[in-house]
């Protein structure tokens, strides 16, 4: 719809796309990214009975732009026996993988970067870049502590992987879709026809579905918060064991790449885990666009509603960040290989046995 | 098998007990005090820097002798006895223009030792403690109330005054001197031959 729109607005093809992929940048990860970072400064100060940052502007609210604005006038280092190309290019490479993953993410009815039908297949697949991006600056700042973190980092995204991919199987057994649109349009009507209760099926077949959603959920969400580093699965960047892991030797706008990836990537997971089990852009009670017989309200307040969603996941890491200790390198594989895996697993079966009769 | 769904059952209500917890605390009070803008009341027998009230100062130079590590340096000079100094609150008369009064906060080790043998109680603790310098010389407070202009004043009248006793015990002593001169003229022409009844 924006693409059409695009399109007629500036009559050439070309143009249109190039200004709808930079949309989601400019339009949502860039505030999002200034929003996040004060609100996980602020949740975890409230959470430590702290009042975090108060001097900037009202209540700390200019802080972040003040931390950009520092960042921005940083010098730029560049170690001297680092590999300079892989160094440089790093940062480049983890955000373009978490920036990529925004491309099929369904904002609103109205908005989706690209409607492709392998959309979860894409994110999943191209958030992948991250881990050699990680890697490659890991290795190429040639430091013990960057190289630690990198190598924890790909056997931990790896292997939380396998989860995700299992419990987006589960959903598309049920659904037939790998489409995010497609799947979100699925999910509308009231919050009973989200996917963690049960989907748009009617009867006992929905009950029998609810608890396998459940434990999906848990595990997506689980494995999700691995998968972009965060606490307690944050021993890629563990600052008490490695400084700061892989982007240790970074600086200036560099470290600002890494930081925008992570916030990125945070909110890329979250909003798949509302648009796979949370109805994506739909709203849980209703359209007020509907009831007033105003339609171009209904695509707004369905990014209201995707955002709202996304922001409320990426609040739950910060929630969990600041309740749960880091685990170690043992529990964090026995947890993925002895417990997620397997538990996903059965619940896949259990899903196909249902969907099959 | 039992142990593994017992494994499962307690890290999940775990970690909601957990953020049960924690999300009670995003709603107690803060415990943070603004700083600047807030302080903390402190104790009542706090030591900070020191103040001298130099209208009850009479420059007796006890605390700069109390103080273990020098950073009271006094002078004086004294008062004519025409000039009235006044009195002190406590009634004590002032006899001496305190012509420097200088503590070195740089040195000073807060011990307020100095606070107790003050006979007028002019010299006591503030509760002022954020007064760090870029210079060390800056940390060298001057308490003294005269100008250098009063200061050189106060000496030069001292001097004069001084000058003048001087000259008059000189005179004096010339006066006598020649007194005893002449006495002794006298003494040698009228019995010149009885010089040990002299020095008796």
């Amino acid at each position: 719809m924006i693409y059409d729109f695009l399109l007629k607005l500036t009559g050439s093809e070309i143009a249109a796309g190039f200004i709808q992929s930079l949309l989601p940048l400019f339009v949502f990860i860039l505030p999002f990214a200034l929003f996040a970072v004060l609100l996980e400064r602020k949740v975890s100060a409230h959470m430590q009975d702290r009042l975090g940052p108060m001097r900037t502007g009202y209540h700390g609210i200019l802080q972040t732009v003040a931390d950009i604005i520092k960042l921005v006038q940083k010098e730029d280092i560049v170690p001297t026996n680092s590999d300079k190309p892989l160094f440089n290019i790093a940062p480049v490479l983890v955000f373009t993988g978490s920036y990529a993953a925004f491309a099929a993410i369904p904002f609103s009815s109205a908005f989706i970067g690209s409607n492709i039908d392998l959309g979860l297949f894409f994110i999943v697949a191209v958030s992948g870049l991250v881990v050699a991006g990680i890697l490659m600056a890991g290795w190429a700042s040639n430091n013990k502590y960057t190289l630690l973190g990198a190598m924890r980092s790909a056997a931990q995204v790896i292997s939380y992987e396998i989860p995700t991919m299992l419990v987006i199987l589960t959903i598309v057994m049920m659904t037939g879709t790998l489409n995010l649109t497609t799947l979100s349009e699925l999910q509308t009507g009231y919050f009973w026809n989200w996917m963690i209760l049960g989907g748009p099926v009617a009867g006992l077949v929905k009950l029998a579905f609810i608890p396998s959603m459940f434990i999906g959920f848990v595990i997506i969400y689980i494995s999700t918060l691995a998968e972009v580093n965060r606490t307690p699965f944050d021993i890629p960047e563990a600052e008490s064991e490695l400084v700061s892991g892989y982007h240790t030797e970074y600086s200036g706008m560099k470290f600002a790449m890494f930081f925008l990836a992570e916030y990125a990537n945070m909110f890329a997971v979250s909003a798949i885990v509302a648009a796979v089990f949370f109805g994506g852009y739909q709203s849980p009670i209703g359209y007020l666009g509907n009831t007033l017989d105003i339609l171009w309200l209904i695509p707004i307040e369905q990014f209201f509603w995707f955002t709202f969603k996304g922001v409320f996941f990426v609040f739950v890491q910060m929630w969990l960040r600041w309740t749960l200790p880091r685990l170690r390198v043992d529990q964090l594989m026995a947890l993925c290989w002895k417990y997620l895996i397997p538990i996903a697993f059965v619940n896949l079966l259990i899903v196909g046995l249902i969907t099959v009769l | 098998m039992k142990e593994y769904f017992n494994n499962i059952w307690l890290g999940l209500f775990t970690v909601f007990v957990g953020m049960k917890v924690t999300f009670k605390h995003l709603f107690t009070r803060s415990v943070t005090i603004q700083y600047p803008d807030v302080k903390l009341q402190l104790p009542e027998r706090e030591r900070n820097r020191l103040y001298v009230n130099m209208d009850d100062c009479i420059g007796c130079d006890q605390c700069a002798r109390a103080c273990p590590v020098n950073c009271i340096s006094i002078e004086t000079v004294k008062s004519l006895p025409t000039e009235d100094l006044g009195k002190t609150s406590n009634g004590k008369k002032k006899a001496l223009w305190v012509t420097k009064f200088n503590i070195d906060f740089a040195k000073c080790c807060y011990c307020q030792l100095c606070v107790y043998p003050c006979p007028t109680e002019c010299i006591y603790m503030t509760d002022v403690f954020e007064f760090s310098e870029f210079e060390r010389e800056k940390l060298d407070y001057s308490f003294t109330t005269l100008t250098p202009e009063e200061i050189e004043e106060k000496k030069s009248n001292f001097a004069a005054a001084e000058a003048e006793k001087a000259a008059q015990k000189l005179a004096a002593a010339a006066a006598a001197a020649k007194k005893a001169e002449e006495q002794k003229a006298a003494d040698n022409k009228t019995s010149g031959d009885k010089p040990e009844d002299k020095k008796e």
